[in-house]
């Protein structure tokens, strides 16, 4: 099964595990990338391809640095100083690490493990993005807002507080706009760090339904800690150990029949 | 006693201390304020906000000119020292890692122990000298230099707080490094930008040592910026040494005229930025 590791499985069954990566073009194509904290390498020569219009979980002890290679994905690892990155990340075939970033973020937006609304009403959440891309008010602006709102799954429950702080949202709705936010923008691609972590499972409940039905639109990159969501949610599911991609494949494949001992442990609970 | 009753001793009397230094400190407040009603506010009237002084041995007169005076410099200082050290702790919040940044810090943290009186001195020598002629404008400079490591260090403080998940989530959908500061972090942490600045700008007000011989004063109407201006601190300080007893009471009126206006201008920075602003 080694065809699985490092290469996309993204058209339907049965043959899929074993179709050559030209037959559909890969929305990100991750390769031969090495990434630094000043002296300490984070991540080894990880190559990957992520499907268009699938979801992709990576899983993964904590410190494995599956967060990290997620932020490489949009350069959020541009924000830490010492931060060093070497490789190949490819966007549609454009070389993501070298276009403007503004653009690149745009592109490929991100929802983090914490839900982090800005301290501002729900409506001016949402059409953040909008507006530092350029939009101004105006109807199209609030039909955005309210669009975004709908995929993500909230407007029936916030439709009436639009100018309401943020801030007064229980957790998982917080997190719901978030989702929102940065689906304002239209991204090809949406990460999300833990996007659960801090919620119950009512609202993960939730969550991992909105992504379901995004996934239409939208490629979808989550890194979680929580096995059973990525066996719930992910076509593909790659696993991370001490900064080396293990095994990728398959989500069936991983969880049922690892070709790697290291994810079958993990997999078990013998570690991790 | 058993220990029981022991610990439960230690911790009365531990409650106690606290309190009763807890209430000293605000005792002090409401002493300072019961001598500046009982001593000045007879002095308060129309007058005292309308007219110029009167010559000694006349009773009456005011200190309009000197309330207008104060204004004039610390507007002066304000419109130097808050834009120069708000966005000198824009930079050092946003952009502060290195040696470079150190170093302003580092000297941020010198000036603001520097006594005032040498922020006079400073202004005395670099701009009441060349024009040869005491001025609100060398005052204001003076009290610009006091009020600017204030204002950086205080806005550095409040940018800092700002959770570092605010900056990452305006980073993510696409923003500027500058875009992200000028719509997420600033307004963030507005609320408390705002108080440590009208803060520094309630100190510079009540300062008298740099303007004694930078501002000077004047017992009229000053007709611009480069003349000797009179102002409240500097006027309270003269009339207090003075010999005359009117002049000793309308100088306990000056100081409850500074007082309020330094409450006003906290309580209304409070009610004006409070309401929907959520805590950064």
């Amino acid at each position: 099964m080694m065809g699985t590791l490092a290469h996309s499985t993204s058209s339907g069954p049965p043959s899929a595990g074993l179709a050559p990566p030209e037959r559909m073009q890969p929305k990100l194509r991750i390769s031969r990338l090495n990434f630094f904290y000043g002296a300490y390498q984070a991540l080894h020569n990880i190559e990957l391809e992520v499907a268009a219009n699938r979801i992709t979980a990576l899983i993964g002890p904590s410190g494995c640095g599956k967060s990290t290679f997620l932020r490489v994905l949009n350069r959020m690892h541009e924000t830490v100083r010492g931060a060093r990155v070497s490789g190949e990340v490819l966007l549609d075939s454009e070389d993501a690490l070298a276009m403007n970033v503004n653009q690149l973020r745009r592109r490929v937006g991100m929802v983090f493990q914490k839900p982090n609304p800005f301290p501002k009403s729900l409506f001016e959440n949402v059409a953040y993005g909008l507006r530092v891309n350029g939009m101004r008010g105006g109807s199209r602006l609030h039909e955005a807002v309210e669009h975004s709102l709908r995929r993500a799954a909230l407007w029936d429950e916030v439709k009436d507080s639009l100018h309401k702080s943020a801030y007064a949202l229980s957790g998982g709705q917080q997190q719901r706009l978030c989702v929102a936010r940065a689906l304002a923008v239209n991204p090809e691609v949406l990460l999300l760090d833990e996007p659960s972590s801090a919620l119950d499972p009512i609202a993960t409940a939730k969550i991992e339904e909105l992504l379901f039905h995004l996934k239409k639109n939208c490629t979808i990159v989550i890194v979680t800690h929580n096995m059973q969501q990525a066996a719930r949610i992910a076509d593909e599911t790659g696993f991370f150990l001490l900064g080396k991609l293990i095994e990728f494949g398959k989500t069936e494949t991983i969880f049922k029949n690892p070709s790697k001992k290291e994810t079958e442990d993990y997999i078990t609970g013998r570690f991790g | 006693m058993s220990r029981h009753h022991w610990r439960g001793f230690i911790n009365a009397l531990m409650f106690g201390l606290t309190a009763i230094c807890a209430l000293a400190a605000v005792f002090v407040l409401f002493w300072i304020l019961g001598f500046l009603v009982v001593n000045g506010g007879r002095s308060l009237s129309l007058s005292f906000f309308t007219q110029l002084p009167k010559p000694p041995g006349e009773l009456g007169g005011g200190m309009a000119n000197a309330m207008v005076g104060s204004f004039e410099i610390v507007l002066i200082a304000s419109a130097i020292g808050v834009p120069i050290g708000f966005l000198g702790g824009t930079y050092l919040a946003e952009f502060g890692n290195g040696t470079f940044p150190f170093l302003i810090r580092y000297t941020a943290d010198l000036l603001n122990g520097v006594p005032s009186i040498v922020m006079g001195l400073f202004a005395y020598a670099v701009v009441v000298r060349p024009m040869h002629r005491f001025s609100a404008l060398a005052g204001g400079i003076a009290l610009s230099v006091i009020l600017i490591p204030t204002t950086i260090r205080t806005t550095e403080q409040f940018l800092r707080a700002v959770p570092q998940m605010l900056r990452e989530g305006a980073l993510a959908l696409g923003a500027s490094r500058w875009k992200s500061i000028t719509t997420v972090v600033v307004p963030a942490a507005l609320r408390g930008v705002a108080t440590g600045i009208l803060l520094g700008i309630g100190r510079i007000a009540g300062e008298a040592a740099p303007l004694l011989f930078t501002s000077f004063s004047n017992q009229f109407w000053s007709r611009s910026l480069a003349q000797p201006t009179a102002s409240l601190p500097v006027m309270i300080f003269s009339y207090a040494i003075s010999p005359y007893a009117d002049w000793h009471r309308q100088a306990w009126a000056a100081g409850l005229v500074l007082l309020a206006v330094m409450l006003l201008l906290n309580i209304g920075a409070r009610l004006v930025l409070s309401p929907g602003a959520p805590r950064s």
